[in-house]
């Protein structure tokens, strides 16, 4: 598994990479209320704002963390956004792409590298 | 953080592991553990305290010893019948300005020989200022410093309190009443800010923290933070200053015109005579230009505050905006507060409010989201 700056998660799943957001970046937003998810078949390029995310708090967005196709995204989380606090790094997977490039994330950060950074 | 006031239960905050959030100069718990929608459903459910001792507490009191006096004394800065309030009762109210604006909302309270202010933290100084200047020589003004200010909202507040005090029993909404207790006397209103039955107690600084633990040990009780504060109050309806109510909004545009009575009123035993009547009395007569409603969004995306709200889908010019919006955990789904022109708030209008460069459907629909639960 591997994690981005932007306190997503990264684990390769057959030829697709499954996304979601750390137990961290959930615990910092509080309860989400909201998600927004991008349509499947699309392309996207790294850093694009693909998903919009509302806890109680506030707003924010998710970004795409590597190029490629959002072959599929998890609809359940549209109508029970709490998964997200719930099981952040299991059920409440937010897309699968089919990455351009896979190398993308050969420079992101591994489970210890991502618990130094969030300190 | 070092130049942040902080409250009497400060300490127990740290405790009981809340999340601190500067507000109004106040060092105060944004949320604890449970996190803001466990929070607001205990307060739904159960009961739940908050520490507003941020809020400033001010007495007025005449020489005469007559609440009446001070209550005729500063009917010149409210719209409110305070002759009409009656000793052991307590009303809302709103200092206004001369364009008719509201500069704070308030609690007053007819305690007997003096009356009991409650304001909001952010605008105590300015308050306690507008009331010296105005009432020099007819109330002194004299801020509480000393007490702490706890309220304990909820179906369960009531039997969490008569575990500590029997005298609160037979209270009903907005009385008032000092009762002695193991924490010394305690100033308590059934009221607050919520939609729930509940207290505000005001309570010896020195005292408030054995008063908030008492009341935490019983099992229904847990503390709630300013998030779901927030998301009560605006369930219930309720306004807060600096978002809803300000110095350019009028009480008739806020629809608080419910708290100008009769006798404040155009034709009333002692009408006008508050700052901005002329305004105010000549909007109640003709109607405002926008007025404060509800809004329910479509689907589950809040429209939060600032969100722009048009007439139809592809207007270009708005009819009005978001001042509060959040999801409500209890009627679970996005509730707001906008203003928007009077044409368009009859409730069941659908309007559209621009979230993100689309424009989704809301409709109008009366306040508050969830009704209240007082013990009248």
């Amino acid at each position: 598994m591997k994690f981005t700056e932007e306190h997503e998660w990264l684990r390769p799943e057959d030829d697709v990479i499954v996304v979601g957001i750390t137990e961290h970046a959930a615990t910092q937003l509080g309860d989400l209320v909201f998600v927004e998810l991008p349509e499947p078949g699309i392309m996207v390029s790294k850093d694009d704002e693909i998903v919009v995310i509302e806890s109680v708090k506030a707003a924010s967005d998710i970004l795409a963390p590597i190029d490629g196709e959002i072959v599929e995204v998890n609809e359940g989380l549209v109508d029970n956004p709490a998964l997200v606090n719930d099981d952040p790094l299991g059920e409440a997977w937010f897309f699968k792409m089919k990455p351009s490039d896979p190398s993308q994330m050969d420079d992101m950060m591994d489970a210890d590298a991502y618990a130094k950074y969030i300190g | 953080m070092s130049d942040l006031n902080t409250t009497p239960l400060h300490a127990l905050h740290g405790e009981l592991g809340a999340k601190m959030t500067p507000f109004a100069g106040y060092d105060m718990p944004l949320q604890y553990p449970a996190g803001v929608l466990k929070e607001h459903l205990h307060c739904r459910s159960q009961a739940g305290l908050f520490d507003v001792s941020h809020m400033g507490q001010v007495i007025l009191r005449t020489p005469s010893g007559d609440a009446a006096d001070a209550a005729l004394a500063l009917e010149s800065l409210v719209p409110v019948d305070l002759l009409g309030l009656k000793p052991g009762r307590q009303r809302y109210g709103l200092f206004t300005n001369d364009a008719g604006g509201i500069e704070d909302d308030l609690m007053i309270a007819n305690r007997g020989d003096h009356l009991f202010l409650v304001v909001n933290a952010a605008c105590k100084d300015a308050d306690i200022a507008r009331l010296r200047a105005r009432l020099d020589g007819l109330c002194s003004v004299e801020p509480v410093t000393d007490r702490a200010l706890i309220a304990l909202q909820g179906p369960g507040a009531e039997a969490a309190l008569l575990d500590l005090t029997t005298a609160c029993r037979d209270m009903r909404f907005m009385d008032v009443t000092t009762v002695d207790s193991d924490f010394g006397p305690l100033w308590v209103s059934r009221s607050g800010y919520t939609g729930e039955d509940g207290y505000e107690i005001s309570v010896a600084a020195d005292r408030a923290e054995a008063f908030a633990r008492a009341l935490l040990e019983d099992p229904a009780v847990a503390p709630i933070g300013l998030g779901a504060r927030d998301s009560l109050r605006l369930e219930a309806g309720l306004c807060l200053y600096g978002a809803d109510l300000d110095p350019t909004t009028t009480p008739v545009e806020a629809a608080l015109t419910w708290a100008i009575q009769k006798a404040r009123r155009t034709g009333g035993a002692r009408e006008g005579g508050f700052p901005g009547a002329d305004v105010i009395l000549r909007q109640m007569a003709e109607g405002p230009a926008r007025l404060r409603v509800g809004l329910l969004p479509e689907g589950r995306a809040p429209m939060r505050a600032g969100t722009e709200i048009f007439a139809a889908p592809d207007d270009d010019t708005p009819i009005g905006t978001v001042t509060s919006g959040a999801y409500g955990p209890w009627i679970e789904a996005p509730m707001s507060m906008a203003y928007l022109a009077t044409h368009a708030t009859e409730p069941g209008t659908v309007v559209f409010g621009a979230v993100r460069g689309k424009r989704l459907p809301a409709t109008v629909t009366a306040l508050p989201f969830r009704p209240a639960q007082f013990k009248r």
